[in-house]
């Protein structure tokens, strides 16, 4: 089972760095891959987007924030733990080439999966420009960490706490009208990713979403990831989770991630009840 | 007793099972088995042909006269023998074979009468060694050194490695799900095979020194060119994982379920102990399973044991044509399953992104198409509404394009299912044999297992003349 080499909290309460003994798939995954992970006998499987990939330490790294139960139990693990399940990498990598000009825009915890992606289409030649948004400067993450590979990196914050007051569209928009681009990724909240390729499709740029569906399997075989693109269904575990955001039916995805609210909700109950228990006994 | 058995009974000695009203709200097992007493008094309706014609219709070629003799004589450790020469999965076979088109619609009794329960008696003799924990651990050859991949752990990937590793090879099995067994954990439900069964048998396995190793998506984590760096051989049993949608109005809605992730969500992942296991099913009130086939089957009794008041299988041929095992037609039936034959879906409704119903049309038959069962077409006008929350689509599979996407020269037929010699399960690649549902398309569990068996033995063949 692989090892959790190290863990630390990244933004206060609930967001934590993670980095995973993994030789093997630290040497297949590319950046936009991801793992699924499985927590014990009795858990779900969940996708997580990678964060970070070192196959020369073996190791491959997660930001994880607790939204959920699965989530939440994860972050009661520590530095030394296992991982019951570990599976990946899946899904297709980001294609990477020379675009020229690239911008790439990161809704709250979608900065974390676009890292590697920044270094890649950085180390491709591209010109990299990064807009990171959150609602406050608080749950910002990985500006740091992206500030050191990209060209240039804007912020924007819903309440002015930080850079631009405003959402993430309206830097986007001045952006590519001040200076245009030649390729745009989003990764983020799905109503997010939606009104950025909104705001590209006056100016004709290519530009990528990764879809963050509901999983089982990860492998194509329960079809419960199924998006429609282009009018056509596709799976986003095994043909994405990257497509190309102009032909994605937002609507279906995001009435889709509602189908568990209320089942998500109760499990999480149900976990923190027994959890809380278990910590007064 | 004894001295009336020259009459034959014309029926099958009945197989206890739970009530119909009591099993439909429970995942316990729906045919409890054979007692010794049962499985003697059937075994004795034998004829004991010379020229056994049943043995013909097994895709293993099981010694079926054989073993039936020794359970009608009491020695149930030497039925169990007989079995395991030809198969490895003898309790999952007597239980989910489709014996009336196989082994007993050949059966010379069941010319003028009901055929001898082979596939009851097989599961006794299983079910019987596991008992008495005789774990059925075969003979095995010294280590020859060779090293063989299983690509796999279905039917088709345990078969192959039980007969190679009987064989004295070293084999490794990747299995792309956290625990191993494939259709027969995540698809075949508990209710018709206990998944204590098939973890008895993957035991038996690792006993058998196979080692497994879950987690690993071939393809992804691992390609077959790489795997071929390290084995002496591979065996790709993949099974057709991807599922069908019928491409019409509303499929994306919520509710709206592929059979395989229903399956997987309640079989794999248990979602119907949830919450005590995290994943979530819709447990819906009225629920429309489209499709005629043994998937269907299991979906719709499925969908019962959840909690649906009602619970309709939509097929649009009529149930001469139903491709399911004609037990599970019947077992649905008595658990009150609604049967919409001879209709057609042609839009899924929605309500605030929600199934509400399923607008269907009625069906003619013609005369047969190139599949030889008559082809359905729709009555004009004939359109009608069923009030659903829940609609499991179960239309079948095609191939998973993992390994094929990533492997090199490996020949795929137009369909996409990798190109295998029937006989032996070589593909196009030296060294790479494949078999079950990634070469055939869905069919079934004993297929499958056949066809690992054969690629062992070609394997094998393979090895020793290198």
């Amino acid at each position: 089972m692989p090892k959790i080499l190290e863990k630390r909290l990244i933004r206060h309460p609930d967001v934590y760095y993670y980095k995973v003994e993994a030789p093997l798939i630290s040497k297949k995954a590319k950046p936009g891959q991801f793992v699924i992970i499985r927590l014990n006998e009795k858990g779900e499987r969940i996708p997580l987007s990678l964060a970070d990939i070192n196959p020369d330490e073996g190791t491959i790294s997660l930001i994880v924030m607790s939204v959920g139960k699965t989530t939440t139990e994860m972050s009661t693990l520590n530095a030394g733990d296992e991982i019951r399940d570990f599976c990946g990498p899946l899904g297709q990598p980001t294609h990477i080439e020379k675009y020229g000009r690239v911008i790439l825009v990161g809704g709250g915890f979608g900065a974390a999966p676009l890292y590697p992606i920044a270094r890649e289409l950085k180390a491709a030649g591209n010109e990299v420009t990064v807009i990171m948004g959150a609602r406050s400067k608080d749950l910002l993450i990985y500006e740091n960490e992206m500030r050191s590979l990209s060209d240039k990196v804007l912020i924007t914050t819903d309440d002015g706490s930080k850079g631009i007051k405003g959402v993430v569209t309206a830097a986007l928009r001045q952006e590519l009208e001040q200076s245009g681009a030649d390729m745009v990724m989003a990764v983020g909240p799905a109503i997010m990713m939606k009104f950025v390729c909104g705001t590209t499709v006056p100016f004709g740029v290519k530009t990528f979403v990764s879809l963050n569906s509901i999983m089982i399997d990860g492998t194509g075989m329960c079809g419960g990831c199924r998006v429609s693109i282009g009018g056509k269904t596709r799976f986003a575990c095994i043909d994405g989770p990257e497509f190309n955001g102009q032909e994605v039916d937002w609507d279906i995805l995001i009435n889709r991630q509602k189908t568990y609210l209320s089942e998500e909700k109760e499990s999480f109950e149900t976990w923190k009840k027994r959890h809380a228990f278990a910590v007064c006994e | 007793m004894e001295k009336n058995s020259k009459k034959i009974s014309p029926n099958k000695t009945p197989i206890p099972e739970q009530e119909p009203a009591k099993r439909r709200s429970n995942f316990l097992e729906v045919a409890l088995g054979y007692a010794p007493e049962l499985a003697m008094k059937e075994a004795s309706r034998c004829l004991q042909c010379k020229q056994p014609l049943c043995v013909k219709g097994c895709p293993v070629s099981v010694p079926i006269p054989q073993f039936i003799r020794a359970i009608k004589e009491g020695d149930f450790k030497k039925a169990i023998d007989l079995i395991k020469t030809a198969s490895f999965l003898p309790a999952v076979c007597g239980r989910v074979c489709p014996q009336e088109d196989q082994c007993e619609k050949y059966c010379t009794l069941g010319k003028k009468c009901e055929p001898v329960a082979i596939g009851r008696l097989e599961r006794f003799a299983a079910d019987h060694a596991m008992q008495t924990s005789e774990n059925g651990r075969p003979e095995m050859v010294g280590h020859t050194g060779k090293k063989v991949a299983i690509v796999g752990s279905g039917p088709s990937g345990l078969a192959c490695a039980f007969d190679l590793a009987r064989l004295g090879h070293s084999v490794t099995i990747f299995e792309a799900l956290h625990e191993a067994g494939g259709v027969l954990m995540y698809g075949i439900p508990e209710f018709r095979l206990p998944k204590e069964i098939v973890a008895r048998e993957i035991e038996l396995l690792k006993d058998m020194g196979v080692e497994i190793i879950t987690n690993a998506v071939i393809g992804k984590l691992i390609t077959i060119d790489e795997i071929m760096e390290q084995f002496d051989a591979c065996f790709i049993g993949t099974g057709a994982g991807l599922p069908k949608f019928m491409n019409i109005e509303g499929e994306n809605l919520n509710g709206v379920y592929s059979a395989n992730e229903f399956l997987t969500r309640v079989n794999l992942m248990r979602a119907y102990e949830f919450p005590e296991y995290d994943t979530p099913i819709k447990k819906g009130q009225r629920v429309a399973v489209i499709g005629g086939g043994n998937v269907a089957m299991d979906s719709v009794r499925t969908a019962l044991r959840l909690g649906a008041k009602e619970a309709t299988i939509i097929y649009r041929r009529s149930e001469n044509e139903m491709p399911a095992r004609k037990e599970e037609i019947h077992h649905a039936k008595e658990e009150g399953i609604c049967f919409e034959l001879l209709t057609n879906p042609v839009r899924i409704i929605g309500e605030n992104g929600w199934v509400k119903a399923i607008e269907c049309v009625r069906m003619d038959l013609c005369e047969p198409d190139e599949s030889g069962r008559s082809r359905p077409v729709c009555k004009a006008g004939s359109e009608f509404q069923i009030p659903v929350d829940v609609v499991i689509v179960a239309i079948g599979t095609g191939p998973n394009p993992l390994v094929p996407r990533s492997t090199l020269e490996l020949a795929l037929n137009a369909c996409g299912y990798i190109v295998a010699d029937e006989g032996t399960g070589r593909t196009s690649r030296e060294g790479v044999f494949a078999g079950g549902d990634i070469v055939t398309g869905a069919a079934t569990v004993i297929l499958a297992m056949g066809a690992g068996r054969k690629a062992a033995k070609a394997i094998n063949e393979y090895l020793m003349c290198e």
